[in-house]
């Protein structure tokens, strides 16, 4: 009988803060910019220059930490990581080591077979580092500094997850979280948002854990969920075959879709770390926090449980409501404006807008039918003026030429048939033309009716209340 | 003349900011390669600078110090100006940009002479490590000016320039200031602002003045001083006007004699010059305690590790990659950084960077570079029980006037104790001072006055008081007389 394994993994999120300037110098942090015109002196490192801590990371990174539940160290430090590399200008990169700003917080994920908590180890503030070119420069790389100096917020989670699903729920989470707390617009193709993942197996029971490796630099959720679901084949296939894991640091090709080794321990930067002299200890004052705190919006996980409970909604799609700020606000539009009906709201959102945005590869702040478009064709159904199905049409149309529901319902014609007795014409003609239905119907096949109700919703071209067609049809048909 | 005395005379209509810059340049031109004071002179920028200055003082405008001629030392990024911090690595290097200090000095009209020799990235004692070669002292050309700021020391005793800045880390303001009979002034870590002076160990720099008295010292501390928000670490404590607190009396003042600072290896001639100062002193009114500082005799071996291992971090941006030296025809990164970095790097500085490197180790960092902070702090303990009892401290500077040129060079630890009594006050970030207090075979020796933090003012005006009752000061090397 084989062994059950068990996958450990923890995750290193790197999360660019959002602030307008680097976190030691007055340069932008705008992206796509030329190579080199976003870098001034202190970005590249010429001599005698110095950094000076922009206050609004500072700000970023308290928020995140009073939204994990975490201490918010009182005193921080930062400190030197020392390596050479061509797009590291100051041959080290400022960073937290041994007291970061944001330590002990947890988050709860939501899996099919209930919640989970992940534990978050710490979060620090470093900048970023430049980044090297290497294509159309002949033999030569190219340097662009654009990006060294970026703020960032590395947030470590603790070996909790289980499986590559719940790396990619956590994930999520924080993804969901930074962008409610606009500290980070989550945009990973642009490098805002991406994650090393420490990846081990052991024996299911073990209490130790297996030799890790880590996998760096993974920017799309995709790509983590294959990197680690390919790792932690290749681990047990190693200790299956009798061999061990090296720890190592590892590159995932996402073009082949495999894991590479990049450097191995021995191979690993001692990185000489020691408190830079050029930045005195971070101090926070009670003020400064508090003032953070009552400026906090309300939290996914808040929002989720009042929509649940206010609202009635299941706990699944509260989750999906709420995972990202700007569709749960759009949610909550719809709903005021249409005084109620959560559950027709909640559908229509997560149901057809989403599918339409996925569709069109649009954010929900790009909808062509806004909140107060859609709540204008929502109260099209709940007053009987179509049916749920002509709606889908109407929102098609809404998407198309942005205009309000009203105005393709009148335009098209699509109000819905409530007169009784043009029901019965309808229903009357539909019999007639098919007797033999009729005939088998009345000798017993009660599964006809479903096919009477398709031809007369069809004659009416879709606009006769399904309701009341249903009442009539089993009516008349009965004979 | 003095900084101060030129500085009434051009607002006396004496003479104009033109003839005296006109004057130092002339001679630098005759002395400055004896001596090879200056890596850098800048007469075009000096003649402009002091034709602007003239335009000042005719319109009524500027301050003391506006028209008087000065000269940087190499480490200040000078817009424009090559700043080679006496490397090869910087060989190539003009700055485009101007250090606070000397924008500071710039705006209050200071006219810039040039740039002076140093040690190379003011890692060094005598002034040989420079890549441009060694400063002579100007009082005996077989002998070392100091350093690292020797350049600026040699060029300020030998009138070259009438004051000149600096640089101090373990001592190189007034180690040099001592063995060149000048008025040497480090003042407390953070009163002036590090922004655009290259780095050599962060927490220890700090930059100051080599005068030739302590009036021009206050002057031109004064302009240099105040909080710069480029720099963390610069202090946002305000500025007192330096000049007018030098009359204060000596009566009463409590100076403390550091005990361990009399022990082994202080020279006979220096210690009795710097008992008559104490003397001196004592006839003025103050009251003179010996006390011990049991931790200081550790500052040595404490400020050898700390110093590199911010040295290692610090330097590591000269890699040859967007400035300074690189190496021809690199094969690929390795070969380019190795190469750059051991053809731009002189032994000193290779030295540190590698035992920098090795005391911030795995496995290493906490033998050495923790329990060099864990010194660190009982150092600066010792020195504020000390401020508890007395008002200053004082010592001598040194412990032998200047030695001669190559005697040392081979042996970097005999090199090193020669900041044995200057390194404390960095270590604690407190202001010091070295004025001249004899010559000793005509040579001159200094006496330190250390101070607690931000008490610039008490120090200068302790030098003031001695420079009003003695002419050692007034001395010049009888070959620049």
């Amino acid at each position: 009988m084989s062994i059950e394994w068990e996958t450990v993994i923890g995750l290193e999120i790197h999360a660019q803060l959002a602030t307008r300037s680097k976190i030691f110098s007055g340069s932008s942090t705008a992206y796509g910019a030329t190579p080199n015109v976003q870098a001034n002196l202190v970005d590249l490192g010429y001599p005698g220059v110095l950094p000076v801590l922009n206050r609004e990371a500072v700000r970023m990174a308290v928020c995140f930490g009073l939204a994990i539940g975490a201490r918010i160290a009182r005193r921080s430090i930062f400190a030197r990581k020392n390596y050479f590399y061509p797009d590291l200008p100051k041959g080290y990169q400022i960073s937290q080591y041994e007291q970061p700003i944001v330590e002990g917080g947890s988050v709860e994920i939501w899996l099919p077979d209930g919640a989970r908590r992940i534990g978050i180890t710490r979060a620090h503030l470093e900048e970023d580092a430049g980044k090297s070119l290497h294509e159309g420069l002949g033999k030569q790389s190219g340097i662009d500094l654009n990006r060294a100096g970026t703020p960032l917020l590395e947030i470590v989670s603790e070996p909790d997850m289980r499986s590559a699903r719940e790396a990619i729920a956590y994930m999520k989470k924080i993804h969901t979280l930074v962008r409610y707390l606009e500290i980070c617009d989550g945009n990973m193709q642009e490098g805002s948002f991406r994650c090393d993942a420490n990846v081990s197996v052991r024996h299911k029971g073990r209490h130790e854990y297996g030799t890790r490796c880590e996998i760096k630099n993974l920017n799309s959720f995709r790509f983590v969920e294959r990197a680690i679901n390919y790792e932690v084949a290749r681990q047990i296939e190693m200790l299956e075959g009798g061999g061990s894991v090296v720890q190592e640091t590892r590159l995932f090709d996402s073009d082949r879709n495999e894991t590479r080794p990049m450097r191995s321990k021995e191979e690993a930067n001692d990185y000489r770390y020691f408190p830079d002299p050029d930045l005195l200890p971070l101090s926070l004052d009670e003020e400064f926090i508090e003032q953070i705190r009552s400026a906090l919006p309300e939290l996914p996980d808040q929002k989720a449980v009042r929509f649940a409970h206010d609202h009635g909604l299941s706990g699944y799609d509260a989750g999906v409501l709420t995972a990202s700020r700007d569709l749960a606000d759009y949610y909550e539009a719809v709903v005021a404006l249409l005084g109620g009906e959560a559950k027709l709201a909640a559908n229509w959102v997560m149901g057809d807008l989403s599918g339409f945005l996925n569709r069109d590869n649009r954010e929900i702040g790009q909808s062509p039918v806004g909140a107060k478009q859609l709540a204008g064709l929502l109260a099209r159904i709940v007053d009987n003026t179509i049916s749920g199905k002509i709606a889908k049409e109407v929102f098609e149309a809404m998407w198309e030429d942005r205009s309000d529901a009203d105005a393709i319902i009148e335009a098209k014609g699509l109000r819905q048939i409530t007169d009784t007795s043009a029901i019965e014409r309808v229903i009357t003609e539909v019999m007639t033309a098919n007797p033999a239905q009729l005939a088998d119907y009345r000798s017993g096949k009660d599964k006809l009716f479903g096919f009477f109700v398709g031809q007369v919703m069809k004659a009416s071209g879709g606009k006769a209340n399904p309701a009341q067609v249903n009442e009539l049809l089993r009516k008349m048909l009965a004979g | 003349m003095t900084a101060a005395e030129i500085g009434r005379g051009l607002r006396a209509g004496k003479f104009t900011s033109i003839e005296v810059t006109r004057h130092f340049l002339e001679r630098i031109d005759h002395a400055g390669k004896q001596l090879n004071a200056f890596i850098t002179v800048t007469p075009e920028r000096a003649m402009a600078d002091a034709k602007r200055a003239d335009a000042r003082i005719a319109r009524g405008e500027g301050g003391p110090l506006t028209g008087v001629p000065l000269a940087h030392k190499d480490i200040f990024c000078t817009e424009g100006v090559l700043t080679s911090c006496g490397s090869r690595m910087l060989s190539n290097f003009v700055s485009p940009y101007d250090a606070t200090v000397v924008e500071r000095l710039a705006v209050a009209g200071m006219v810039m002479l040039g740039k002076t020799n140093m040690d190379e990235f003011a890692m060094g004692s005598s002034n040989e490590t420079s890549w441009y070669g060694p400063v002579r002292n100007p009082w005996d050309g077989s002998k070392v000016p100091g350093g690292s700021s020797g350049g600026s020391a040699a060029a300020v005793a030998a009138r070259l320039a009438p004051v000149a800045t600096g640089t101090d880390t373990g001592g190189s303001i007034r180690q040099p200031g001592a063995l060149t009979g000048l008025t040497g002034f480090k003042p407390t870590y953070g009163r002036v602002s590090r922004y655009g002076m290259v780095a050599f160990a962060s927490s220890l720099d700090q930059a100051g003045v080599l005068a030739q008295s302590a009036e021009d010292a206050a002057l031109v501390l004064g302009l240099m001083a105040g909080h710069d928000a480029r720099d963390s670490t610069s202090v946002a404590v305000p500025v007192p006007d330096y000049a007018a607190g030098l009359g204060r009396s000596m009566k009463g003042l409590r100076i403390g004699v550091i005990r361990e600072f009399f022990g082994e290896g202080l020279e006979e001639g220096t210690g009795r010059a710097v008992r008559t100062a104490l003397e001196g002193f004592s006839a003025m009114g103050a009251t003179i305690v010996e006390l011990s500082l049991p931790n200081l005799p550790l500052s040595v071996p404490t400020y050898y590790v700390v110093a590199p291992a911010e040295c290692s971090s610090n330097l590591s941006r000269f890699d040859g990659v967007r400035f300074g030296h690189r190496c021809k025809d690199p094969r690929d990164l390795l070969d380019m950084y190795k190469r750059s970095r051991g053809e731009g790097f002189g032994a000193e500085v290779k030295r540190r960077i590698m035992t920098g490197t090795y005391v911030l180790s795995a496995g290493y960092y906490d033998a050495y570079y923790l329990k060099a902070q864990k010194v660190r702090s009982l150092i600066n303990e010792d020195f504020r029980r000390a401020f508890s009892e007395v008002d200053v401290l004082m010592g001598p500077t040194t412990p032998t006037p200047a030695f001669a040129i190559g005697a040392k060079v081979d042996d970097p630890i005999t090199m090193y104790l020669n900041d044995i009594y200057t390194i404390g006050a960095n270590l604690a970030g407190l202001p010091a001072v070295s004025v001249p207090c004899g010559l000793v075979d005509g040579l001159p020796v200094g006496l330190q006055i250390i101070g607690p933090h931000f008490a610039e003012e008490r120090l200068l005006a302790a030098a003031h008081a001695w420079q009003l009752m003695t002419d050692w000061h007034r001395r010049l090397p009888p070959l620049f007389a």
